[in-house]
């Protein structure tokens, strides 16, 4: 059943590389966790492993002796876990853009980079939920934050955000991994179908739930598959709106303005597309068989988005600068000089020069096809995020009202550590995955294969088949 | 049927086809034929194949829709009851009953509550959750999640009869067909 993939009017975009067969997706991509893994992988995972093992020092660290290790205290109680909640937060949300948005989209392209993007989503959420989780000071009791009956007799107080964020940041999650789930189960199926050892077989067996390809269950997955998505969009939008709400409920100068919402869910989106490039252009490298599914199309497409929401982030700097002069309010005026030339002006420009200037590069093509070029643009518009929030939380809340109440912050050592530690983990577990779970999803792409397809030569190599009974045929009437 | 009583029982008669429109022209000879209770397996969901087949329930919209209602009801009046009725607390005079506030919790109780009713509205219907199915048991059927469909007569159908549903299927041209054990 060979069949070449060139079709009249998908030239010019080709979805797939190499030639295609149902059998060669499926093969080539599940594959992938039986195969050797090469050795770069046990580095990389090595390096995650000490990472994630420095997170867990941290936070013991922290626990036992107390927030006072890392450099927060009056007047910015926020630091580096407000900073570092809202940067893990905004990468996740590339994901859930790619899985649910691009499908109500009806766009053809997320289907090679969903599966990896959502798995990146579920990894930074983890990770953003450490911070604010540790910041309350006492984890332990973080179960007051959820109508739980405790024997304080109180209940959390539903009309602030940050509990509007407890609620948005665990749906969040939640609602992710079962998406992520949900169309993982046909592909763990076939894991379990052409798993040599037992406790393959048995492993994945038990997390396919007994999926078996019937038509029926696939017009079920299907309608709950477009109804997460649906339910996904609003969800996506609604949690970098209320974080952001944490900001502008406050009356803080530079943190009081209705841009805050639409602006946040743009830089989040910039973000995470950053890190899904930073990601996949060295797995394409340690796995090369990915490279006939992720093409070099999938990576322009997804740093022209980059481009596009880079420039709504823009936007959202202009408008501060505007709304500091237009309020009339002298604190928001000073807000701005103080960004441009105050004692943090390093962390201002760098934000402007990561996020405003670097992404135009992107208007060229040639530069979109430079991988080596991408790669480092993707780490450049990283790090511009992580100072976009350090140029928020930090700079509003230092020099804020009465300068009697002014202060500098300086990160330790314990914030580094913690910050470096969650980037291990996320590393760590970006990289069990890739060992263990299907990379890419199979069944989706199978059946966009099958779209583009159909009709124009997805008949080219039958041939007709005699029927070979297995079964014995009739006794007595018949043939 | 002239088998023996150790013969174990039969689930259903199994053809296996290679392309997705000789799938497509089986499942709509079945239901033209009268059956009722058989099912296709296909590597991905084929657009027009439950149609094709007769099927046709919306059992899984419904669920998430009356999940996601009850989600939002209950995260509103957890948050008007605790706010009004349990522990009224009194700021500067301020409206007890304050629900645009409320409104943001409301939201992402309905999209927790939906969310898990689709995943397991779905896994429920589908009788899933399970380890072991008499599919399972033909072994050309690992294809089923690679590159063959496959359709399969149950011998729960009222009109199964395995001469006939064997003559049936051989006459839809199959690679191979095969008896489906219980």
């Amino acid at each position: 059943m060979q069949q070449t993939i060139k079709s009249p009017e998908i030239k010019e975009f080709p979805l797939f590389e190499g030639q295609q067969t149902y059998e060669r997706i499926t093969d080539q991509i599940t594959s992938i966790p039986t195969d050797r893994h090469p050795m770069a992988w046990t580095i990389v995972f090595g390096l995650g492993l000490i990472g994630a093992f420095a997170l867990l020092m941290a936070l013991v660290y922290l626990v036992a002796v107390g927030t006072g290790i890392w450099g927060i205290n009056q007047p910015v109680a926020w630091g580096f876990a407000i900073i570092n909640f809202v940067w893990w937060i905004g990468i996740g949300h590339a994901g859930t853009l790619i899985s649910a948005i691009l499908l109500l989209l009806r766009q053809a392209w997320r289907m090679s980079i969903n599966r990896f993007a959502e798995a990146m989503t579920i990894f930074a959420v983890m990770c953003a939920g450490i911070f604010p989780l540790f910041h309350t000071g006492r984890p332990w009791v973080a179960y007051w934050l959820f109508p739980i009956p405790n024997w304080t007799a109180m209940w959390p107080q539903f009309r602030s955000p940050l509990e509007w964020d407890v609620w948005a940041v665990s749906t969040y999650f939640t609602v992710s991994l079962l998406f992520w789930y949900m169309g993982l189960i046909p592909d763990l199926a076939k894991m379990r179908d052409r798993a040599k050892s037992q406790l393959a077989r048995a492993l994945n067996g038990v997390f396919a739930l007994g999926w078996r390809n019937s038509a029926i269950h696939w017009m079920r997955w299907e309608q709950a598959y477009l109804l997460l998505a649906g339910l996904s969009t609003p969800l996506v939008l609604s949690v970098h709106s209320i974080v952001s709400l944490d900001f502008a409920i406050s009356i803080v100068p530079g943190w009081h303005v209705t841009i805050f919402p639409p602006y946040f869910v743009a830089g989040a989106i910039f973000s995470g597309f950053a890190m899904v490039l930073t990601l996949v252009i060295p797995f394409r490298i340690l796995y090369p068989k990915l490279k006939d599914y992720i093409t070099m199309n999938h990576i322009d497409m997804m740093a022209k988005v980059m481009l596009a929401t880079g420039w709504i982030v823009f936007y959202g700097y202009l408008c501060e600068m505007f709304f500091g002069w237009y309020s009339g309010n002298q604190f928001e005026q000073f807000l701005v000089v103080n960004r441009f030339f105050g004692p943090y002006w390093a962390a201002y420009w760098a934000l402007i020069f990561c996020n405003g200037i670097v992404p135009q590069l992107l208007w060229s093509p040639k530069i979109r096809q430079n991988l080596l070029v991408l790669f480092i643009i993707s780490i450049i518009v990283n790090i511009g995020m992580w100072f976009e929030r350090f140029v928020i939380v930090v700079m509003s809340l230092h020099r804020d009202f009465f300068p009697s109440a002014w202060g500098m912050y300086t990160p330790t050592g314990s914030d580094w550590w913690l910050y470096l530690g969650t980037i291990g983990f996320f590393i760590m577990m970006m990289f069990l995955f890739a060992r263990f779970i299907p990379m890419l999803a199979v069944a989706e792409l199978k059946e966009l294969w099958y779209k583009l397809y159909h009709g124009h030569n997805g008949h080219g190599g039958v041939h007709a088949h005699e029927p070979k009974p297995t079964a014995p045929a009739p006794q007595g009437g018949g043939q | 049927m002239a088998h023996g009583t150790t013969e174990p029982k039969l689930y259903g008669l199994m053809a296996e086809f290679e392309t997705p429109d000789q799938l497509l022209e089986a499942a709509r000879r079945a239901r033209d034929a009268g059956y009722k209770k058989f099912d296709c397996y296909t590597p991905f969901p084929i657009h027009g194949l439950t149609a094709a087949m007769g099927v046709k329930e919306a059992k899984v919209p419904w669920t998430v829709f009356t999940m996601g209602l009850l989600g939002a009801i209950g995260a509103f009046s957890l948050q008007v009851w605790t706010s009004m009725v349990d522990y009224p607390l009194n700021v500067a005079g301020r409206d007890l009953l304050s629900w645009p506030y409320f409104i943001p919790i409301t939201f992402e109780g309905m999209v927790l509550a939906a969310a898990f009713g689709a995943f397991f509205g779905t896994h429920i219907y589908n009788r899933m959750l399970t380890y072991y199915h008499p599919v399972f048991n033909v072994p050309q059927f690992a294809r089923a999640s690679t590159d063959r469909f496959f359709v399969c007569i149950e011998s729960k159908d009222p009109k199964f009869n395995r001469d006939e549903a064997y003559r049936f299927l051989q006459s839809l041209n199959p690679i191979s067909i095969s008896e489906v054990p219980e």
